[in-house]
Parts: structure tokens; sequence; C-alpha cells
């Protein structure tokens, strides 16, 4: 028993990590093809949001958080109205610009708030089974990271403003002449990518140290996790992390957490090789037959 | 006109001469910016304050001290870059600096090939005998030797170390290892972490299973240290013992409580010294360079044990400038192996002539609950004895190498 729920809790801890660094940027990739090397960025203002509006204000944690995601909204909304719009359809000038940005905030926050800020503590406690004991946290982001994606699933697939959204990235000037408002559709895409990834950083910041370069930790698991789940991401999404995270998991187990990297990103270096279009190829493909 | 223009041209001639005779220049290459900046900046900023009383009280051999110092950023290719800068351009007298042991590596051999005098102030993994380089900060004999015995007596004789997975943290993990073994304890597991993870749930799972009744955390950098945070988080309350928290990037003030409850570690200063104890030799020096270091860089928000060992270096320098009546580079390092010694922050430092390192109070924190710090114990005087007894003798043979200990020099 013990041993099962240990299997579910370093499983699901890993699910849910990767899970929450993808699930911004494989919308903003998977809708735009926007290569957003700022999604890191992106987790920094959603966590600093967090801790600073909780630690200035004194706000109880959950209104922190969602002022962090709002913050992050905003943030995404300005960058989208100045800059990205004009990228769209240019995937490789998309890196560049996004390079950029990320090293203009990274650096304005080191400017800004120096190069650490006092964190808040974890919510929620602890409890004990058998020889172990977990954080009840980490099991509520496990579930957490399930039910966005299960409301994202749900917004792009069974909404109208679903539908307007595939119908605008599967043929942009056909919609625009059904009267889609194109534009509009962009921005509240970019707008809905950019606040995951603030709501990843909302939910981490209390248990990571904040320092300028929080979303880098975030930044080479939500890439992996992104290309392992291919061109669609509401399909790649979940069996991709889910094995890269079984293959995480059971290798740090068995050996050690540097092995448990390398393996993981051998890991990957396959699925691109024998799935290039990555899990959601697959199944995609699949389910055509 | 003439004989203006050559008036001019002469007269800067000496101008310039003079400057330069008039001045001992110190290079310091210090990380101002970058990932090792919360630990570095009160680090310079005591360089300055050795440097600026130094010359208050009208320098050494009659010249001031001059500091020419560059900002390497955190990153090992700037450290090179600026070292040879300094050598072949600035043409300093000695060189300060380094935080990191990968950073100080990359600048050492082309310090011993300029055979430029070098300074390194901070505590590492121990094992550089050099005949140009000098330590100043603490090495694993004096930080581990101290700690571990005394937290297996208090705790158990159970060890689990989780360190960083470079050469800082491998060799104090050896030095852990070598530790609990003299001490008749058992090391139940030992895991090295990529610097990039900072998610530990199935390092905190896997602590649980071994059941140490010692945890040594040797992490290093902002990612892992996410880990203190989990590990509260995850209630797995085991006594951690350290070398690199609190005294060098001050977590106990920057994390919120009850991330490093529980936590000890071995410094050879922190500011909070004379805050604890209450009177004596240490708390009065403590109190007093405090406050001249607060004169100084009154926002300074924590002076650490390398902000000590930085200013230590700048004084043992200037005695050793002092006693050779010269600033050539062998004439000092001779100076100093003939036992020089300050009477620094926390008592006297002396070079030991064989490994050219510091000698040091080591004063035991530990984190209590609410991240209050207290000093349960306090070592005076211990040694850098590890080099010497091992074969390292710098004052009878030269060398210019790192040493561990599964590979001593007499091998």
């Amino acid at each position: 028993m013990v041993f099962l729920f240990n299997i579910f809790y370093q499983f699901g801890d890993s699910l849910a990590f990767l899970l929450l660094a993808a699930i911004g940027l494989a919308v903003i990739f998977g809708m735009m093809k926007i290569i957003n090397l700022a999604h890191g960025e992106f987790i920094t203002v959603g966590a600093y949001g967090t801790v600073v509006s909780g630690k200035v204000f004194n706000l109880p944690l959950p209104i922190a958080m969602a002022f962090g995601v709002v913050i992050t909204i905003i943030f995404g909304l300005i960058l989208e109205k100045l800059i990205i719009r004009y990228l769209y359809g240019r995937p490789l000038d998309s890196v560049v610009a996004t390079w950029g940005i990320s090293l203009i905030v990274s650096q304005s926050f080191l400017v800004i708030f120096g190069p650490s800020y006092e964190g808040l503590q974890t919510p929620m406690g602890n409890f004990q089974l058998g020889e172990f004991s977990y954080s009840e946290y980490r099991i509520f982001l496990i579930f957490i990271a399930l039910i966005i994606l299960f409301l994202l699933y749900y917004l792009f697939m069974k909404t109208s403003f679903g539908t307007l959204a595939r119908a605008t990235i599967e043929n942009p000037s056909i919609s625009s002449s059904m009267g889609v408002d194109v534009k509009n559709v962009y921005t509240i895409t970019f707008a809905i990518g950019a606040g995951l990834a603030g709501v990843t950083g909302a939910l981490y910041a209390p248990t990571m140290t904040i320092v300028p370069s929080i979303g880098q930790a975030f930044i080479v698991s939500a890439f992996i996790t992104v290309v392992t789940a291919g061109a669609s991401p509401f399909v790649g999404l979940v069996p991709a992390a889910a094995f890269l995270g079984t293959v995480q998991t059971s290798v740090t187990f068995f050996y050690k957490s540097t092995i448990g990297l390398i393996a993981i990103l051998c890991a990957v270096i396959l699925i691109i090789r024998y799935l290039p279009k990555g899990f959601s190829g697959l199944i995609l493909k699949t389910r055509s037959k | 006109m003439k004989k203006i223009v050559i008036f001019l041209i002469s007269s800067f001639l000496i101008m310039f001469s003079s400057v330069k005779a008039d001045t001992i220049k110190l290079g310091i290459l210090e990380d101002e910016t970058g990932n090792f900046a919360i630990a570095v900046v009160p680090k310079i900023h005591a360089y300055e304050l050795a440097v600026k009383e130094i010359n208050a009280a009208g320098g050494v051999l009659g010249k001031k001290l001059e500091i020419v110092r560059y900002d390497t950023q955190s990153d090992n290719r700037r450290f090179q870059e600026f070292a040879r800068r300094l050598i072949k351009k600035d043409k300093v007298d000695v060189v300060f600096g380094a935080f990191s042991s990968a950073s100080r590596e990359s600048i050492r051999g082309i310090m011993e090939k300029g055979k430029m005098l070098y300074f390194y102030n901070n505590q590492y993994e121990g094992g550089v005998c050099s005949k140009t380089t000098f330590v100043t900060g603490a090495v694993p004999e004096q930080q581990f030797s101290t700690l571990v015995p005394w937290m297996m007596d208090k705790y158990g004789k159970n060890v689990y170390t989780i360190a960083a997975d470079y050469n800082f943290g491998q060799i104090s993990a050896e030095w852990v290892r070598q530790i609990v073994k003299e001490n008749g304890g058992t090391m139940v597991g030992e895991e090295f972490i990529p610097l990039d993870v900072s998610q530990f749930s199935q390092t905190i799972q896997k602590i649980q299973k071994a059941k140490p009744d010692v945890l040594m955390t040797l992490l290093v950098g902002a990612k892992q240290a996410s880990f203190y945070e989990q590990q509260a988080s995850a209630g797995l309350g085991i006594p951690m013992g350290t070398s690199v928290n609190v005294g060098q990037a001050y977590e106990h003030r920057r994390f919120a409580p009850p991330a490093l409850e529980n936590m000890y570690v071995t410094v050879n200063y922190i500011e909070e010294v004379h805050d604890v104890i209450k009177s004596g030799e240490f708390h009065d020096k403590s109190k007093d360079f405090v406050k001249r270091f607060k004169a100084l860089y009154p926002n300074e928000p924590y002076i650490n044990m390398e902000s000590a060992n930085a200013y230590n270096a700048i004084n043992l320098y200037v005695n050793a400038v002092k006693k050779a009546g010269t600033t050539e580079t062998m004439k000092v390092v001779e100076a100093l192996e003939s036992g020089i010694s300050f009477d620094g922050p926390s008592g006297v430092v002396t070079i030991d002539p064989k490994s050219h390192h510091g000698s040091h109070t080591i004063f035991l924190v530990e984190v209590g609950k609410g991240h209050k710090v207290s000093i349960p114990k306090v070592w005076k005087d211990i040694q850098p004895y590890w080099l010497g007894q091992s074969g390292c003798n710098l004052a009878q043979k030269a060398d210019y190498s790192q040493y561990t200990p599964s590979n001593p020099p007499s091998n």
C-alpha cells in the first residue's frame, strides 16, 4: 500500500511538474507556432507577482497567486500588442525576438528585486505513511495540473471561442472572411498561454527559491515535453508528460538524479527520431486509420 | 614653445612614474553580478574596507594601496580574461578573488604561470597546494572534522550526504565519508545532484527510506536551494549539517522559516557572533568589525564569513609586505611562509607555512525555531592540518596541485 502510494506520489509529482512547466508553452506553440523562448520569464513574472504581492500587501496565498496570474496575463497582452503580433507565421524570427525579451525581463528582475527575494512558506501541512512523510501541497499540485488541463481541453474543444480559435489557427484567411476577428483570437490565445505560464509560476513559487532565474528551472522540462507531445498540445501533452515522467521517476528511483536527467534527454532523442510528430502525431495517425 | 612642450612631457613622465611607484596595486576578481553575487558583494566591500583603513593609517612601505577591480559576473571565462588583463596590462602586485571552486581553478593556472601572488578567500573543498597561492577561507578539516563528529555524538552515527555534482560537492562528500568512517559511523546513503535540479520529492523519499540520523546537505546555487523549502514542507525533520549555507548567502535571513530549521553549520565568522556570544574576545572583535563595516556600507544586508576572510587576506598580505620590505612576489611568499598572522574579526588567523592555508576560530551555528541563530560550540585555533600532514610542504618544496583524501600528495 505504502509502496503503491509512493509510486503514485513520485510519478504524480514528476507528471505535474512536466505538465505545468509545458502547458503555457504548448498553447502558444501548438496554437500559434510561436516558439516562445521567454516562456521561463512568464513563469518568473507569475512567481514574483505572487510572492511580491503576498509580502507587500500581506495577501493570503490564493489571492496573491491570482494576482500573480493576472499580472502575467497583462504582461502577455502588452508583449503581444507590442512585439508578438508582428511575428505570427515567422517561427524563426519569433525565436530571436522572444529570446531578447527573455534576457531583458530576467535582467530587469535582477535590477529591480535584486539577486534573491524572500520566499513564501509552502501552504498546507504534511502527513505520515509508514516510514515516509509527504507534502500535502505537492499532492494538491498533481490534481491541479490535471484539472487545468481538463479546463483547457474544454475551452478549446467544447466552447464557441475554442471553435473560432481552432478555425483561425487552421486557416486565418478563410476564418477572417467568415467574419472571425482573427487578431482578437490571436491576442486572447496568447494571453491564455501567458496566463497558464503565470499559473505555473504562482503554484511553484512557495516551493522554490525566488531568484530572477526561477523560470529557467522549468524551461528544459517545458521544451522537451512540448517536443515529445508534438503539434497538437491537447492530444499529446498528457501522454508525453506521462511517458517522460515514468522514465525519469523509474530511472531516478533505481539509480541517481544525474542518470535520471540523462535518461529523460535520451528518451526525447529517441522520440524525435522514431516519432518525429510526437505523441499527438502517433495518436492522430492511429485514430485516422 | 619647444621648452614648454618638453617641460610638459617630462613633467607628465615624472607624474606617471611617481604614481606607479607610489601605490601597491591589488587586483580583485569577484562576482559582483550573476549567480554568486548575493554572497560575494559583502566580500568586495570588505576588501574596500580593509584598503581604506590601511591607507588611512599611512599605507605600507610609504605607499598607498590601490584596488584594480573587475566584475567577473559568475562566469569562468570572464575570470580568465580579467586574470590575464590584471597580470599583463594592469601589472598588479597581487590578486585576490574567486568564489566558486570552478572559477578558482580556471584562474589558478594563469596566476602560477604569470608568477602572480594569489589569495583565494573562500571556504572550499580543500587540497590546493600551490607555491604562489594562499587561502584564507576555511577548509573541510576545519569545517567537517568539527561539525560531523559533533552531530554524530548528538544525533547518531548514520549519515546521509546529498551534494552538488561538481568538484566542490564531490570532494566535500569524500571528506564527510572519511570523517564518518574515522568516527565509527556509517554512510547510509549518498547522492550527487546536478546543479540544474530544482525538484526534490524523490531525493526526499530516498533519504526517508535510508533513515539517517544526520543529513549532510552540500548543495550549491539557487535551484538546489529549493531543497530546503521542499524538505520542510514534506516534514523530513532530520538534522542537517553543511559547510555552505548561512555563512555565505545568509539563507536563514532570506528564506521563510521553517525551511532551514534544525540546520547546523560550521563557519569562521558571521555577523551574528556578537549578538549570540554576549561577552569576551569574539563579542568585542565582531562588534567592532560590524561597526566599522556599517559605517562604510550602512545598507549591507549581511556580513558573511567570506567578508571576514577577504578582510583578513588584505591585512595578511600587508603584514607580509611590511616584513619583506618589498612587493616582489617570491619575497612576499617567503614572508607569508614565516608564520604571518593577523588578529581579525574572529580572532587570530595564522598562515600555515606548509600548506599556505589559514588557521581559524570555528563557530558551530545552529539554526533554530523561526530561524533564530545560536552558537552551541566554539573551537579555537583550528589548524588546516591535512595538507601538511599528508606531504604538502610548500616552504620546502614548490608544488602547484590540488589534492583530495583519495589522492594525497604523498602518492
